[in-house]
């Protein structure tokens, strides 16, 4: 099936449309031969007996009714194989380390299939970022999709990387690999990325898909779909724990409102596709354990919310898929903490099956909630006393004050390379929970507080 | 008979095809994989097709195959226990075909061929049946028994009836004028069950659930949503509904959930116990599972499938509750589908007949006679999950304007560890008027007015709250401040329940009759005693009150609660001497 067509009648934007063709197959890799002797590539969109529509990843540039379209028969593939590891690929696919091409172990179709519900493991395994605000307000487990929801200009990168060199199962030497798809992200983060990656040896266990901001949008629809597709093969054939890091998930979606109009779709909310919700819930429910097999596909996915707004569509249909969301905030990084996460919008869903006794320990969820309480409630005094002043609080509440201060600086603050274990993070929230009357940990069991009060301890000795 | 035709155009999942004839919502063949699709639209020779499953590498010219029967589920024994997914494959047997993943182009049997049942007829030869007649009976479950009926469109007289062990296709019974019928029937998920009457709902369901069945009862036959927050307790909610509820049949549609979450009910539903009869809980229960990546065509059926196995059972005198979670992903996968078909959007984005298919799916509950004469009803529990809380969105707006119950699960109660969460301010029931006889008859002649009286009181909690927060509860009158009281027992006495405590976790009616009552009985003391002069630090302290608080978790509730209430007069008698 190599015949070259030279039917091309229409240009228009990123696609291109071929008359007189033999049956193509939906959703085709397509090869077009340039008239200047180079090559593009593209996807078959739409097939019928009179016309082909083409979507060409690099776009149409210096196309015209002369350039020769050759189908290639099947549909788009990732060529997989162990050896990916180490290595940095297109957003296509196609290496960009100047090393040579890899050696496929298995040719598989990006798309992926849905996982049969009833193969899926509930996931349970706790990973512990050293990050407290994560470990011990938002847990996050094996198996889990959790999005960071950012804004333009916050530290959400730095914050992706200390994960990805962190996180670990505490206990467990099993192997593990970070798959990384940059879409649509500057060269200039691009390059910080890659620096990270390989002054910390991240990079001989990692796989890097990169489509930059200047390579074409189209290109972008693909990424994700080739990185979670090494994931699964990483995973499921290796028995691999995978940790996979898409950003930008906003850049994403730009791409796909992109195509939408290009293809004179009718739109949904705010010009962005009405099938949205489903093209990403085929990204994101990618991630989980499968009964019986080894690995497993962790996804933490980095989403800008235009405008800070968490409404806009994107990171609204992204929550209702993803199993909670970590949220960076303006206005702690105004105030210098890093990580500036925000842990009252912040959620883990799968939280609860992750912690507790024999996996973190015991008075977690507990200490857990007595700090969100506090924080919570610090939150709303603070705008209290910017009315009537600090004086004319009573003595609780402004212990309650105190401790929402202490929370953002000793518990939120660390440093960008500091890896707290779990234990760490528990006492630092002992620590300054002690700052409040005993009184007023009413969500603590008093049997916990016996045994992990500093006071208590004390008195102990 | 096969028509073929072939593909004329494939973009996504809508396939255009020529060559055959199809009837509207017809299901038909596409491919040389031949995956399952359904006709959406006819315009002249051609007719578009929404494909169920991934058409990548699909090619014009390809055969079409027409089934020349619309969506259909087959229904027969063995439907209990099962796990399927949206179009009725089950879960189970998709993975032993093809692994971990679903693959296309893969069919399997709603019901299991192979496993026999034993059939004991109950009609002989020469009786005269017609749609709906009972043939006989398969022991489904442990405690379901199957009746097999007549299909609805079928009647003759009995020519030959067998008994005995049979599969789900065998014929177990031809009628004379030579139409022959199995254990198994086929019936379109997108119309209703015929049934011979409708009938009012006048019995609550009874859920055991005391803010449920004392203050939001729902009909059995009725309608209800719940919204569902994160965090707000709606799984254990739901999972009380189906352990608890007087229905026979528990049916629970995953509609584009997460596949996380769906694999937790996957898991935790099979180790569930039916408290009543000690057997597995499964052995009433029908799952559909259909994840937010599942095809999106099989999520649009997937509620359709849901209540079309719930109609049969209904038809055999069962009483079945169904749970759709979440029917804003089903309105979801509408919209996405019309927007496919260029339709003209409605309010954000959604198709304009929103909200006549969503009455049309809630229509499908009620009491029913059916066509054997046998009383059955459905049950239908939505949940509805709004994006960013905002109730005024169209699923929900929709949704309320058709059901009767409104459980507003609240995420805030949740956190102050009030549980079931379910905010007794915003929730209301329309059935209260409806289900007063029954109330009258079963609980109490009192009953409406301990209700109406402890739901007033609540309300006024509500404003004597506002006051309570800017000048604090000791300038309030003494009188205020008994009525905070008494709302204070009513919330953490009567509407707290616990689920996981083994005698809590279910109230009879007549014990929340009596709590109740007790709680209202200290109330009019406490006014009695307070108009006679008695400090309220005094009533307010009583040992018998906080004794109260303590016996719904008493195995012997009523010898308990006799010897807290006689305390209780004593004290007061000893307070209204000084």
């Amino acid at each position: 099936m190599t015949k070259e067509y030279k039917t091309i009648v229409d240009v228009a934007g990123p696609l291109i449309f071929i008359e007189k063709t033999e049956p193509v197959g939906y959703g085709e890799l397509v090869h077009i031969n340039m008239p200047d002797g180079t090559s593009k590539r593209g996807q078959v969109l739409d097939t019928s007996a009179d016309m082909v529509v083409v979507q060409v990843f690099e776009g149409t540039g210096g196309l015209n009714s002369e350039a020769g379209v050759v189908f290639s028969g099947e549909t788009i593939k990732l060529s997989a194989s162990k050896d990916m590891l180490g290595r940095i690929l297109s957003g296509a696919g196609e290496p960009l380390d100047g090393g040579p091409q890899i050696v496929p172990d298995k040719r598989v179709d990006v798309n992926g299939a849905a996982m049969n519900p009833y193969s899926r493991m509930p996931p349970e395994d706790f990973i512990q970022t050293g990050i407290s605000t994560i470990d011990g307000t938002n847990t996050l487990v094996r198996g889990q999709k959790l999005p960071i929801f950012s804004g333009a200009g916050l530290p959400h990168n730095e914050i992706a990387l200390q994960i990805a060199r962190q996180a670990k199962v505490p206990g467990s030497d099993e192997e593990f690999a970070v798959v990384f798809a940059a879409m649509g992200i500057t060269n200039e983060e691009a390059q910080s990325f890659m620096a990270d990656f390989e002054k910390t040896g991240a990079l001989e266990r990692a796989v890097v898909f990169l489509n930059l901001a200047d390579d074409p949008a189209v290109e972008r629809i693909i990424t994700p779909r080739m990185a979670l597709t090494a994931a699964e093969y990483l995973a499921y054939e290796h028995d691999m724990h995978v940790l996979v890091i898409l950003t930008d998930i906003t850049n994403y979606c730009e791409a796909l409102r992109q195509m939408g109009a290009a293809r004179e779709e009718v739109p949904g909310r705010r010009g962005y596709p009405g099938y949205m919700y489903t093209d990403l819930a085929s990204l994101y429910e990618r991630a989980g354990v499968i009964k019986g097999l080894k690995g497993s596909v962790t996804q933490f996915s980095i989403l800008t919310m235009p405008g800070d707004d968490i409404t806009h569509p994107i990171p609204d249909l992204s929550g209702y898929i993803t199993e909670g969301q970590i949220v960076v905030s303006r206005e702690l990084h105004r105030k210098g903490i890093y990580p500036p996460i925000n842990v009252l919008p912040s959620l883990s869903r799968l939280m609860n099956s992750g912690i507790g006794e024999g996996k973190t320990r015991e008075d977690h969820k507990a200490v857990s909630d007595q700090m969100y309480a506090g924080y919570a409630e610090g939150r709303d005094l603070r705008g209290l006393v910017a009315i009537v002043g600090k004086e004319s609080l009573s003595g609780r509440d402004r212990h309650i004050l105190e401790f929402a201060d202490l929370f953002e600086d000793r518990f939120v603050r660390q440093g960008k390379d500091e890896n707290r274990t779990i234990e760490d993070t528990l006492r630092i929230s002992w620590e300054i929970l002690s700052d409040l009357p005993e009184s007023q940990l009413t969500r603590i069991d008093n049997k916990y507080i016996d045994k992990y009060h500093p006071a208590h301890q004390q008195k102990a000795e | 008979m096969e028509v073929k035709g072939e593909i004329y155009r494939v973009a996504g999942p809508v396939v255009t095809v020529a060559g055959i004839k199809p009837k509207m919502y017809d299901v038909v063949h596409v491919g040389h994989e031949g995956l399952m699709g359904e006709v959406i639209k006819i315009e002249g020779d051609k007719a578009t097709v929404q494909v169920y499953e991934d058409t990548s590498g699909i090619k014009p010219g390809e055969p079409v195959v027409k089934t020349g029967m619309p969506l259909s589920v087959e229904l027969g024994p063995g439907l209990q226990e099962s796990i399927d997914d949206g179009i009725q494959r089950p879960l189970q047997t998709l993975q032993e075909k093809m692994g971990n993943f679903i693959e296309r182009g893969v069919s399997a049997d709603g019901l299991n061929r192979e496993k026999k049942w034993d059939f004991k007829p109950t009609v002989i030869k020469g009786d005269v049946v017609e749609g709906g007649s009972v043939l006989g009976l398969v022991q489904e479950t442990y405690n379901i028994e199957h009746k097999i009926m007549v299909p609805p469109n079928v009647s003759g007289t009995v020519d030959e009836i067998k008994s005995g062990e049979f599969n789900v296709e065998e014929i177990i019974c031809t009628l004379s004028d030579g139409t022959q019928i199995s254990m198994m029937q086929k019936w379109p998920v997108r119309g209703p069950r015929p049934v011979a009457k409708k009938l009012m709902p006048t019995a609550p369901l009874v859920t055991g659930q005391r803010i449920l069945d004392g203050m939001f009862p729902v009909a059995k036959g009725g309608t209800a949503a719940i919204p569902g927050p994160f965090g707000s307790g709606k799984t254990v909610t739901q999972q009380q509904l189906a352990k608890w509820s007087d229905t026979d049949i528990v049916v629970y549609i995953g509609c584009g959930e997460r596949g996380n979450e769906m694999a937790d009910v996957l898991n935790e539903f099979p180790e569930l116990e039916d408290p009543k009869s000690g057997r597995p809980l499964m052995e009433r229960t029908v799952l559909i599972a259909n994840t937010s990546n599942m095809p999106v065509a099989a999520r649009e059926a997937s509620v359709y499938t849901g209540i079309t196995i719930a109609e049969y059972y209904r038809d055999m005198g069962y009483d079945v509750s169904l749970m759709a979670d979440s029917t804003s992903r089903w309105a979801e996968a509408m919209r996405e589908i019309s927007s496919r078909l260029e339709e003209m959007p409605g309010e954000e984005g959604y198709p304009a007949y929103l909200s006549a298919r969503l009455s049309e799916f809630y229509e499908r509950a009620g009491v029913v006679t059916s066509l054997c004469g046998e009383n059955g009803s459905i049950t239908v529990i939505g949940a509805v999950s709004p994006p960013g809380g905002d109730f005024s969105e169209p699923v929900t707006q929709n949704t309320l304007r058709i059901v009767k119950v409104f459980w507003a699960l609240d995420a805030k109660l949740a956190q102050k560890r009030h549980f079931p969460s379910i905010n007794w301010l915003s929730s209301y029931s329309l059935y209260n008027q409806a289900l007063s006889g029954w109330f009258a008859e079963n609980v109490g002649s009192d009953w409406d007015e301990l209700r109406g009286a402890a739901m007033d009181k609540l309300q006024q909690e509500s404003e004597l709250q506002e006051i309570v927060q800017l000048v604090g509860s000791d300038a309030l009158p003494e009188d205020q401040q008994l009525t905070l009281e008494i709302c204070r027992m009513i919330r953490e006495y009567f509407l707290q329940q616990n689920a996981f405590h083994p005698v809590d976790t279910y109230c009879p009616f007549e014990k929340q009759y009596k709590m109740l009552k007790a709680i209202t009985k200290y109330g009019d003391m406490a006014n009695e005693a307070l108009e006679s002069g008695a400090a309220i630090e005094k009533i307010v302290t009583l040992e018998s009150k906080d004794e109260l608080a303590k016996v719904k978790f008493e195995e012997d509730f009523d010898t308990a609660l006799e010897s807290v209430m006689t305390k209780m007069s004593d004290e007061f008698a000893q307070l209204g001497g000084k």
